[in-house]
């Protein structure tokens, strides 16, 4: 890529930090999408020119300091005298100094249009929908389809198919916040009276994260998405999985686990579909096991981390609205265990 | 003692005016005693001297840099490793709210009234502010803003939504208690202040200039200040409204920001940034004073390009409210109304360019001596131009899409802000030290605090871009490790470190100099404005006699001592007025006295605003005390009881 | 600054900080840990053996508390108590705005309403609610009424708003309350 060359000159941090900005999983500079691609094109475009005018301004300021002039004392207290060959001289320059301020500006608001018109275009060519509603602190994810039974939620996690564009509608509950997968996109907001929209799409297979980018309370810190890119063979897989209700437990710790979820706090706020858990105040767990974070992103799943998390919410996430339950240790290892199951 | 003397000394009381028929010494004697502060704590409560209240705000609004740099501190030590627990997350939401609150509302804008109060009516001419009792008033507000605002954040009801207090996140249900309220009012609090010295600032400078300083004679401070004072006019109005309705929408239930009512949650944004967006240049035009004001000292000529340099600021201060949409460019706003802002943005920098080249000219044809000031103005250049590129990246909206809201955005404004403000501010405190205090500020600390300013400073902010176009969000209280953001974020601590010493060297070489400084003269940087004229510390009258202007730089142009008209009462306060365009004497006018309505009014006014944060009856009940504050200020006076002799 | 209006200022900020933090703008999200049992339980009865025993004062952190009463809002909506109680005035279950309380007003006798369930038709939500969330129901029930300090009471909702917020709301002075325990309002 062209902008090799600026980007190595200005990594501060050595190897390390070039590493980063090439391959980071929440890098605006690692560009897995169509419209991130155009965007850091721009930026290194940006970069290029501007560092240079910086470069100018520096050697000019430094030439200007310390370039050697006449020896001799100039008093204190009295003007220089000024040559008018001089300030003419000097004129003339500012004036060409602000016709070239103006020409670079102007180039760079014209490439700005471009990539801003272009990033525009992918609008017409989605294929898929998906409804977000950011509440605090989680995303509440809907994948919409024209055949009203086959549309189902999840939370915190976004699948799609590689190469195909998804529109993704932002919706917010309480407060604003900021839909953000910088490896795929820039950033939209999600504000309360309001529907957004915004198109988003992965040209390579992997693993992203997102980050709610608008300051939302508590725990804005702790408020992250996982954004996978499939193949679309694997998508509708895990689609058509999606849409099935909740595997049914099979082992007797697992029952135990369903019949404490269902009678203790777990069920005022949480839904399982194809049991009687069918609050809509927390995410849906139908099928949590498959998702590759708990707590919108804060910690990696595993049974261990969904203990920690089930036993007490508020050590991990202080603030967040999934309260200490107060389940006893043989409740909360059943539950573990049912909650394990729901692939 | 002979006759002679005596009779002299008789005639001498007589005589009302200065002017020939009036000794050096006699006069001064009598200017002092006519405009003197009268000693003592009721004195220091009800002085209306614009110097004594101009160095009253420049140390509050220090008090106020250095708690919010410790809140500052508090946050780096917070997030120099993933995962801290230093601070809880609402401790950490407070801070944050915290600094940027008080670097904005409570220092920047402040300390640069603060030296418009001081320096203005000196740089132009003229023995007083325009309504100093106003400007008295003013500063009471303003540390009553201040010290509530603060007073609150000790009694854990400081405000914890950020500095720009988006709503519905600071509206009544989602931001429950008075928390919110208190940053509200004090925006009301200090926003009175704010334009109560525009007001006066604009008058002084149209008004009361020396005769002679025809407009394009004015020192580029002053227009710069005459600018900001008129952005202040039309900025401030914005913000207190919508901190208004954000009071009522919490207090009494109406439905601004309220969608589900018929307001508009982004109806906040859209005030809140017409304000703020000016707010920034406010902050930047008064430190582009700065500069011009050293750099022609140090580079020892005029500067180049004056009138360049007014267009600019005019430019600047016109343009700076065409552009307050680029903060809300990701809300989904339409978006060939994006473009329009797009451009403003980038157009702006046209003028700031335009600045930046008159200035690099004037050093280039100049014969630099390597001061601290230059060595902070130096500085500036550095950091500024490097913030004002960033902030051409931001005014693009595909890159803006991506780095709103992150670090590459604190990179950017504290390389504006720190850069383009605080530095020319050191620099403009070494500069005008001698002139406040009479003793000159080490120049070995002052290398020193240059130095750790300099290289803190970048170690602190150059590795935010990075860590924004990574992925590192603003306002978290803490990040998982695995982002790749640990170093850089370890090494911006380290850099805060490092300013927070410049910080300590600095204050301890005021404290030094203060006791153990060289005794600075009249000029003892061989400058040329007015203000070097007279002695320093400044005598209460400024001026013993008023002087005439034959340019820009009065004492380049007349190195053997400046003419002076005479005429003004020497017995009661006067000023004299001049015309706008041309400053031919006009009329002279009297000055107001010492006065303790101002600090009266300015306690009910306090006590109507906090108390309004309670209860809506506050602003009934509350008018009472202002009513009566206010009455005693404006009763006329009595006509002066000493008929003037026709002719002396 | 003169030595007098340093004294004088100094010992202002010492006075700030002696003074304990407010209480009423605490965010803790935890929730004091004041269980249903033990020698502060709520009772309906009252008569005693002895002296009464006095209640935890921890619970009434919940009552001073704008956060905790906040929560209890959102709580109030998550968990439909709409549904039978609609705003505060009552459907098919009694209203909470107004001043009669067939179960007592405190905030401890509302803890015990949600928690043990009532005849004809109130559910219990022993071990579906925690008690911490409960507390903060009860807290903010009690500001549906206007019992609460206003400072601490809700605002206008940032919703359809069906009734003025109940820090506006006039207090409704408990009557015919039956006494359910020490300290109680309404009790002779």
């Amino acid at each position: 890529m062209r902008a090799r060359a600026p980007m190595a000159l200005l990594c501060i941090g050595g190897l390390a930090g070039c590493e980063r900005v090439r391959h980071g999983v929440q890098s605006a500079l690692d560009p897995a999408g169509h419209q991130a691609g155009r965007i850091a094109d721009l930026w290194w475009l940006f970069l290029a020119v501007l560092a240079a005018v910086y470069a100018l301004v520096l050697i000019l300021l430094l030439v200007a300091a310390f370039r050697p002039r006449r020896r001799g004392r100039v008093p204190v207290g009295s003007a220089f005298p000024q040559e008018a060959p001089t300030e003419r001289r000097l004129t003339r320059v500012l004036v060409a100094w602000a016709v070239g301020t103006t020409a670079i500006i102007l180039t760079l608001t014209g490439f700005s249009y471009a990539v801003d018109r272009d990033i525009l275009s992918l609008g017409h060519r989605a294929e898929l929908t998906v409804e977000i509603t950011a509440k605090q602190w989680w995303w509440q994810v809907k994948y919409d389809d024209p055949v009203p039974n086959r549309s189902f939620e999840t939370a915190n996690e976004i699948r799609l198919p590689v190469g195909v564009p998804v529109r993704v509608i932002l919706k917010a509950q309480d407060v604003i916040h900021s839909f953000w997968v910088p490896n795929l996109h820039g950033k939209t907001d999600l504000i309360p009276g309001r529907v957004n929209e915004t198109v988003i799409v992965a040209n390579r297979e992997g693993r992203f994260r997102g980050q709610c980018a608008e300051f939302c309370g508590f725990q804005h810190a702790n408020m992250a998405l996982d954004v996978v890119a499939v193949p679309r063979a694997e998508f509708d897989a895990w689609r058509e999985s999606q849409l099935a209700p909740a595997v049914a437990p099979s082992d007797e710790q697992s029952q135990e686990g369903q019949r404490v979820f269902l009678t203790s706090a777990c069920v005022m706020c949480h839904t399982i579909r194809g049991t009687t858990a069918a609050s809509r105040v927390g995410p849906d767990l139908t099928h949590i096991a498959t998702r590759p974070s708990l707590a919108a992103g804060t910690l990696p799943y595993s049974k261990g981390n969904l203990a920690g998390w089930i036993a007490d919410p508020q050590r991990i996430k202080p603030g967040s609205q999934m309260p200490v339950t107060g389940l006893s240790a043989d409740q909360l290892q059943s539950v573990l265990a049912y909650l394990d199951g729901l692939k | 003692m002979s006759a002679r003397d005596t009779s002299a000394r008789d005639s001498a009381r007589f005589i009302r005016r200065d002017g020939p028929a009036l000794g050096e010494a006699e006069t001064h004697a009598r200017l002092e005693r006519t405009w003197a502060t009268p000693p003592g704590l009721w004195g220091w409560l009800s002085s209306v001297d614009h110097k004594q209240v101009g160095r009253r705000y420049i140390v509050t609004a220090f008090v106020f840099f250095l708690l919010a740099g410790l809140l500052a501190l508090a946050m780096r030590m917070q997030l120099a490793g993933p995962n801290q627990t230093l601070l809880t997350p609402d401790r950490y939401n407070q801070i944050f709210t915290m600094h940027g609150t008080t670097m904005m509302f409570l220092f920047a804008v402040p300390v640069m009234e603060a030296f418009a109060i001081y320096l203005v009516p000196l740089m132009v001419g003229t023995r007083a502010i325009a309504f100093p009792r106003l400007n008295a008033f003013s500063y009471w507000v303003y540390l009553a803003g201040g010290v509530m605002l603060w007073v609150a954040f000790i009694l854990n009801v400081g405000p914890d939504v950020g500095w720009f207090s988006y709503v519905p996140l600071a509206g009544p249900q989602f931001g429950p208690g008075k928390r919110t309220d208190f940053w509200a009012q004090m925006v009301t609090f200090t926003e009175v202040a704010a334009l109560a010295v525009a007001v006066e600032i604009i008058v002084t400078v149209l008004k009361q200039r020396a005769p002679g300083m025809s407009l394009n004679r004015i020192p580029l401070f002053v227009w710069g200040q005459l600018v900001t004072s008129s952005m202040v006019v039309f900025a401030m109005p914005a913000v207190m409204v919508s901190s208004s309705m954000l009071i009522m929408d919490r207090l009494i239930g109406t439905h601004f920001f309220n969608p589900a009512e018929g307001g508009d949650a982004l109806l906040w944004q859209h005030l809140f940034w017409f304000f703020g967006h000016p707010e920034v240049y406010i902050i930047f035009l008064p430190a582009t004073g700065f500069v011009s004001s050293i750099l022609p000292v140090f580079a020892r000529r005029p500067i180049f390009g004056y009138t360049a340099l007014v267009l600019a600021l005019f430019a600047t201060g016109f343009l700076g409210f065409g552009l307050w949409v680029h903060h809300m460019f990701v809300t989904g706003l339409p978006h060939l109304g994006n473009s329009f802002y797009t451009a403003a943005s980038m157009a702006i920098a046209i003028p700031s360019g335009i600045q930046i080249f008159c200035w690099l000219a004037t050093l280039w044809d100049g014969r630099p001596r390597f001061a601290t000031p230059l060595l902070f103005i130096i500085g500036f250049i550095v950091i500024f131009v490097l913030g004002g590129l960033s902030g051409i990246m931001l005014a693009s909206v595909p890159i803006d899409s991506q780095v709103h809201d992150t670090y590459f955005v604190v990179a950017h404004f504290h390389y504006v802000l720190i850069g383009g403000a605080v530095f020319p501010l050191f620099g403009a405190v070494y500069y005008w030290f001698p002139k406040f205090t009479g003793r000159m500020l080490s120049e070995r600390a002052g290398a020193w605090n240059f130095a750790l300013f300099f290289v803190g400073f970048n170690l602190a902010f150059f590795p935010m871009h990075i860590l924004g176009l990574i992925g590192m969000p603003r306002r978290i209280y803490s990040y998982p490790a695995g982002l790749g953001w640990d170093d850089l974020n370890l090494l911006a601590t380290a850099g805060a470190l490092i300013l927070a010493a410049g910080v300590l060297v600095f204050l301890g070489n005021v404290w030094h100099s203060l006791k153990y400084g060289l005794v600075a003269g009249d000029n003892p940087w061989g400058a040329g404005t007015l203000e070097w004229a007279t002695s320093s510390p400044p005598p209460s009258v400024n001026f013993v006699h008023i002087p005439v202007v034959t340019g820009r730089e009065p004492l380049w142009e007349e190195p053997n001592g400046l003419a002076a008209v005479s005429g003004l009462r020497v017995d009661q306060r006067e000023l004299l007025l001049t015309t706008v365009v041309d400053a031919e004497p006009d009329v002279r006018e009297p000055s107001p006295m010492p006065s303790i309505w101002p600090l009266l009014s300015a306690i009910a006014v306090t006590v109507l605003f906090i108390g309004s944060i309670f209860t809506p009856w506050a602003v009934v009940w509350g008018s009472i005390p202002l009513a009566v504050g206010l009455i005693g200020w404006f009763w006329p006076k009595s006509p002066p009881d000493t008929p003037e002799p026709v002719v002396e | 600054m003169s030595s007098p209006c340093r004294r004088a200022v100094s010992l202002l900020l010492f006075a700030a900080f002696a003074l304990a933090a407010c209480d009423r703008e605490d965010r803790e999200p935890r929730g004091a840990p004041v269980g249903e049992s033990g020698p502060g339980a709520t009772v309906q009865g009252t008569l005693y053996a002895g002296e009464p025993t006095p209640p935890d004062p921890r619970r009434q952190e919940y009552e001073g508390n704008a956060y905790h009463i906040s929560q209890g809002k959102q709580l109030y909506v998550w968990f439909n108590c709409g549904t039978c109680h609609a705003n505060g005035g009552g459907d098919i279950g009694p209203p909470l705005m107004d001043d009669v309380w067939i179960y007592g007003d405190s905030l401890e006798n509302i803890f015990a309403t949600i928690v043990q369930g009532r005849p004809n038709g109130m559910p219990s939500f022993r071990n579906k609610i925690p008690e911490t969330q409960i507390w903060e129901i009860a807290a903010y029930v009690r500001s549906m009424s206007g019992q609460t300090p206003t400072a601490a009471s809700p605002g206008r909702n940032d919703s359809l708003n069906a009734k003025p917020a109940e820090q506006r709301t006039p207090k409704a002075e408990p009557k015919n309350s039956n006494p359910g325990g020490p300290g109680v309002e309404g009790r002779q």
